[in-house]
């Protein structure tokens, strides 16, 4: 009887074994297929973003043969720099124009041609001069800037597939052709878009005046949160009792973290534009709004790291006779402070990549000159990439996947520092 | 030592965040609608460039937003200057005035044309205003011919008006806080609602009692032909794609059935994707709107703050650029972005006002 009923579960279990496998199986396809939607996705996602975005690291430089001669710069002191700072170089770049097509003629036609060139290129030239006013009433060929329509058109034409024309009409296209016939165009890397500031012009667009304008308010929201962050932590874990106070206070941290962001923005407006009446579009302020977003990250992620400091560490510290805060000091935040900073880039990571509390202050600006400092009006990355997406010149498309280029760019290696800060840094015990 | 540290931290916030208060300000603020915004961020540009004076900051806040931020008062944390595609409003100027702000200089700089389009590869749509405020209108006059209205019955083009295609009405378009959208209801919306005798009647009797001195009944009146005329039809057709212009032009060569309603601009630069559709006839094109033969086109306009000009440097001279030939001229740089400049006589007025700072008169 006792044998028969052992028999009985044997079969019951190989009966169901193979059952049991399957599902086994299934649990585990559950989660490799879940892993490789996202990986679809992701993928996706990059060959979207460069594959618009690449040809935005390059430029068109059309080449001309440029006479300086004082007369066409209306310079009649080459000693002046004032002369030489307002001098017609837009004048010059149009009459080497029509020496290289001399047989383009009419107002409208002789306008067209004049758009081969960025309307930029005059500054080029100044700064040409500058740098070496012996050039002046001499020849010089040089490379100008190509128009962003025009190299929207070579880029396009470059690529296979259908060639986008759009405003280059076919007048235009015939110039171009006989340029890059003689070699007169050139492809560069595009160290434009790397070194200026923002620019109606999108081949005299860059995301430096954006990057600066990041760092600055990364910098402000560091210096305040941060300290602030695991000072809050610090008493928190060591000092505070336990009671109703201290529950309502974390209850409340916990809730902060999440927050929507434009809620930080208006109160962002309410407190430090309305109250302390100070400037809109300024890094100072959207640190200090940003500051507020991530305290709770830091806060949270503080506690965690001092939590994880052993018991016996402090024990043994105040069992020598250090004092509490010698102890805290000497021990507890040195073993934290991996976990600490960890969080903390990751706070700022988000930071980083946050625009709705940036838009309510005001950093949603044109904004040309790079600034210099906190106080100096500033957009930041994302928010650079939204104004590019809106903007109706065709070639900002190009543009705006790059500045995401950058802007991952930027993330994954704060990322990375996280990692690499954590591993390098961590004790274990 | 952490805690003074951190004392030490505000203080120098605190320190840094009066200094910035007080510093005067060496920068032009501007702020206002997003549709005048590609041109005057050019002219801004160009403005920075080639004189002496800090390039002026430019913030896209919408004609009212800018409004409101304008008539906050006078003083360097309140902005310069704002730009408005439509005309300021009454109530707008005396928000301003109860603030102290009462000296406004108005410039209008352009026309701005708004474009009902469709993909290229679609065919092209002939649209009247009419049929426009008949496809989108929440209540529409009753088909049966009386003076009634009802709730908007048509599904396709071809119920509205069987000249048209029998597809169904799909119009992506901006959401009410646009400024393009105020000014399609008012064009191109209440240009098709006018046809109707006896709508356009409810107006000339408010205009008439008015006159008579009943103020509450005239006002009754006009919301009345308000309400009919700019209210969009919320059951579907009507498709609120957002404040930008380039996804709606990306989504109409998504969906080869729908039309958008964009700025001229961006059917400059996209010309190989969309097309524009005719309104009353006439194609959106540099020259009809011009000369102001397209009927849905607007003015641009921005507005100045007379008190700070000699406080904030340059603000003249950016005013003298703005309003320069080779900027706002037939053959100048904005109009190269789209921009539909002012016939000759108007230009040189408007040229010859801002060089005297004529006063806002309404």
């Amino acid at each position: 009887m006792n044998s028969t009923e052992k028999m009985n579960t044997i079969d019951l279990v190989n009966k169901n074994l193979a059952k049991r496998y399957r599902a086994e199986k299934r649990f585990k396809a559950y989660g490799i297929a879940s892993i490789g939607f996202g990986l679809i996705c992701l993928v996706f996602l990059f060959t979207d973003i460069i594959g618009k975005g690449y040809t935005a690291f390059v430029q068109s430089y059309i080449q001309l043969e440029v006479n300086l001669d004082a007369d066409t710069l209306d310079i009649s002191d080459p000693n002046d720099p004032n002369q030489i700072a307002g001098a017609n170089y837009i004048g010059v770049v149009k009459k080497a124009l029509r020496e290289r097509f001399p047989d383009v003629s009419g107002r409208r036609d002789k306008r067209k041609l004049y758009r081969l060139v960025s309307n930029g290129s005059g500054f080029d030239l100044r700064k040409m001069l500058e740098a070496d006013p012996s050039i002046l009433n001499t020849k010089q060929t040089v490379w100008l800037i190509a128009d962003d329509d025009i190299d929207t058109y070579i880029k396009s034409a470059a690529k296979d597939g259908k060639v986008f024309t759009g405003r280059v009409d076919e007048q235009a296209q015939g110039w171009v052709k006989s340029l890059m016939d003689n070699d007169e165009v050139e492809t560069r890397f595009n160290t434009v878009f790397f070194t200026n500031g923002d620019s109606r012009e999108p081949e005299q667009a860059g995301i430096r005046g954006a990057i600066m304008g990041s760092l600055f308010t990364m910098f402000v929201t560091l210096i305040l949160s941060f300290p602030i962050g695991v000072a809050a932590a610090v008493y928190l874990e060591e000092y505070a009792p336990k009671n109703k106070w201290t529950d309502l206070i974390e209850v409340n941290i916990n809730n902060l973290a999440a927050v929507p962001s434009i809620i930080f923005g208006l109160l962002g407006v309410a407190i430090f534009i309305g109250m302390f009446g100070m400037q809109r579009s300024l890094p100072l302020v959207g640190g200090m709004v940003l500051t507020l977003m991530t305290l709770p990250t830091i806060i949270i992620s503080s506690r965690a790291a001092i939590k994880a400091v052993p018991p016996s560490i402090r024990e043994a510290a105040l069992g020598i006779g250090a004092s509490k805060m010698q102890m805290i000091l000497h021990h507890v935040l040195p073993l934290a402070m991996p976990g600490m900073l960890t969080g903390a880039i990751i706070g700022l990571a988000q930071a980083l990549g946050e625009t709705a509390p940036l838009l309510m202050i005001g950093m949603v600006a044109f904004i040309v000159d790079i600034p210099g400092g906190v106080a100096d009006p500033a957009t930041v990355l994302p928010v650079q990439i939204f104004l590019w997406s809106d903007s109706p010149e065709r070639a900002f498309v190009e543009r705006t996947s790059a500045a995401i280029m950058v802007l991952l760019g930027f993330l994954i290696i704060m990322n990375a520092l996280a990692v690499w800060l954590r591993k390098r840094l961590e004790r274990r015990w | 030592m952490k805690k003074t540290l951190m004392t030490a931290t505000l203080a120098a916030a605190a320190l840094a965040g009066t200094q910035v208060a007080s510093a005067a300000r060496d920068y032009i603020t501007v702020v206002g609608s997003s549709t005048v915004y590609p041109f005057a961020t050019v002219v801004a540009e160009r403005f920075g460039k080639s004189t002496q004076f800090k390039t002026p900051k430019i913030e896209s806040t919408g004609s009212g937003g800018g409004l409101k931020l304008f008539c906050q008062g006078v003083g360097t944390q309140h902005p310069d200057v704002t730009n408005a595609s439509r005309r300021i409003k009454s109530s707008e100027v005396d928000l301003c005035a109860s603030n102290g702000v009462k000296d406004i200089v108005e410039v209008l700089i352009g026309y701005d044309g708004i474009v009902i389009g469709n993909a290229k590869a679609a065919d092209t749509m002939k649209l009247t205003r009419r049929d426009l405020f008949l496809a989108l209108a929440k209540q529409v006059p009753n088909p049966d011919g009386s003076e009634t209205l009802i709730d908007n019955p048509y599904k396709t083009w071809k119920d509205v008006n069987p000249a048209l295609p029998a597809r169904a009405i799909e119009v992506l378009g901006p959401p009410p806080t646009s400024g393009t959208r105020d000014a399609f209801a008012e064009l191109a919306m209440e240009g098709g609602c006018k046809k109707f005798g006896w709508i356009k009647d409810i107006k000339s009797q408010s205009k008439k009692l008015k006159k008579a001195g009943q103020k509450a009944e005239a006002k009754a009146m006009k919301k009345k032909y308000k309400a009919i005329c700019h209210s969009v039809r919320e059951d579907g057709p009507y498709i609120e794609a957002g404040e930008n212009d380039n996804l709606i032009v990306q989504k109409l060569n998504a969906n080869k059935n729908a039309l958008g309603i964009f700025g001229f601009s961006f059917l400059d630069q996209n010309s190989d994707m969309i097309q524009g559709s005719l309104v009353d006839g006439k194609q959106p094109t540099f020259e009809s709107i011009a000369d102001g033969s397209y009927p849905v086109s607007r003015p641009l306009y921005f507005y100045v703050k007379k008190a700070h000009i000699g406080v904030i440097p340059g603000m003249k001279e950016y005013l003298a650029e703005f309003t320069s030939e080779k900027a706002f001229g037939e053959e100048g740089y904005l109009t190269e972005k789209g921009m539909i400049p002012l016939g000759d006589s108007k230009r040189s007025q408007v040229a010859a006002d801002v060089k005297n700072l004529k006063n806002l008169s309404m």
